[in-house]
């Protein structure tokens, strides 16, 4: 039962207290280019999320059972670039075998998660926080939903502020920003939620 | 582009294409590790050495990298470029590079140094390359210690851990947490478009007398 605690605890940690987008800054590339219709948030975050799980699920058994036990663990940073990259390979390559539908949906992301820096960091937190192996895959799980969250709110208030009166040099990046800063006030209030 | 020459090469880091204000590259770090000038500068001098390095070995190597391997391999020359920093800051300098935390390893996905190398070291000999880096690089990290000034003055009251604001100051608690980053960062883009909208319009004025 505990370990069905933790794992709980985990996923509500990583997916809104904290939240890899609004308090990690992790995945901010995709998070500002991707985030200005909902459609394509709600695909960017689903292809990230599946991307990430398998992440933890790779890289876990990777990092203990071949890089630790060759003492070679200053390599994790090399290593987990190249799985990443061959990951989301492989997983564009089966989905476009598999599914042409989904492929035509997600296909332009799949590449630009190679460069997101949270799937990095997901691997780098789970090794940091010395996660169990089902930890990790309920951890990069969780994660994605957190980003696919934060995206995908994004994107909503983009589409309305398209309607807004901007001051001309705030307009574009900068209001962006602005309202990240203000998602991320908004998502200090989950903090609360774990205690004791 | 050889036309342009070194000094070109180098000044357009840092204004016409400032990474992190311009060009919006290089945002993770900019925003996670700036609540302190430290931090910020260790952050940028980090970033300029991967970089003056990536962009040295891309431009050597351009005549012998295939093109369809070109990414994976530009990945892999970033990625040992920082395991060699992170280890020199974890031997020398424990305490920043503990600070820095994962961010430091995270500049291997710095999308702002696989852009030089995709965009400059590749199609250009090492001279212009070097130059590029160091503009770029130089720029990166003043923008960072910018934005570790602001949030540093704002939210402690204090630069380089030195006190400058007297007891009357309440600190802005909210500028050393994440949404002072988005905010501070989201005001310094505007205010390089009210400028750089200024300088074009003088610019245009200038050039109607």
């Amino acid at each position: 039962m505990e370990t069905l605690g933790t794992l709980i605890l985990i996923f509500i940690s990583a997916a809104l207290i904290n939240n890899f987008v609004l308090t990690y800054f992790l995945g901010i590339c995709p998070f500002l280019g991707v985030s200005n219709k909902t459609e394509n948030a709600v695909n960017m975050g689903l292809a990230t999320t599946f991307v990430m799980t398998l992440t933890a699920a790779a890289t876990w058994p990777i990092y203990n059972y071949v890089l630790v036990p060759f003492h070679v663990p200053f390599l994790q940073y090399v290593s987990f670039i190249i799985i990443i990259a061959a990951l989301v390979q492989l997983v564009e390559m089966y989905i476009r075998k598999s599914s042409p539908a989904l492929y035509r949906a997600l296909g332009i992301y799949l590449p630009l998660i190679t460069t997101n820096c949270a799937v990095l960091g997901l691997a780098l937190f789970m090794v940091l926080r010395d996660y169990n192996y089902l930890q990790s895959i309920v951890f990069g799980f969780a994660t994605g939903v957190g980003f696919t969250l934060a995206i995908v709110m994004m994107s909503g208030i983009r589409e309305e502020l398209e309607f807004a009166d901007v001051p001309r040099h705030f307009q574009g990046v900068s209001m962006t920003l602005i309202v990240s800063g203000m998602l991320a006030l908004a998502f200090m209030g989950f903090a609360g939620l774990i205690r004791g | 582009m050889a036309g342009k020459g070194l000094g070109y090469e180098f000044k357009k880091g840092l204004w016409q294409e400032l990474p992190p204000f311009r060009l919006v590259l290089g945002t993770c770090p900019a925003l996670a590790v700036t609540n302190s000038v430290v931090n910020g500068i260790a952050m940028g001098l980090a970033t300029l050495f991967v970089l003056l390095g990536a962009n040295i070995m891309v431009s050597l190597l351009r005549r012998f990298v295939a093109s369809q391997v070109r990414i994976a391999s530009y990945i892999v020359i970033i990625a040992l470029l920082v395991t060699v920093t992170d280890m020199f800051m974890a031997a020398f300098f424990p305490p920043i590079s503990k600070a820095l935390g994962p961010y430091l390893p995270l500049i291997i996905v710095n999308c702002m140094i696989l852009g030089r190398a995709e965009a400059f070291a590749q199609k250009n000999p090492v001279l212009p390359s070097i130059a590029d880096a160091l503009g770029i690089g130089i720029g990166f990290l003043l923008s960072l210690a910018a934005m570790g000034l602001i949030r540093e003055v704002l939210g402690f009251g204090t630069i380089l851990h030195f006190r400058v604001l007297g007891d009357w100051f309440e600190p802005w608690i909210v500028m050393i947490l994440p949404a002072g980053a988005f905010l501070v960062f989201g005001g310094l883009v505007a205010l390089v478009n009210y400028i750089s909208s200024r300088k074009a319009a003088k610019a245009a004025e200038t050039a109607r007398v």
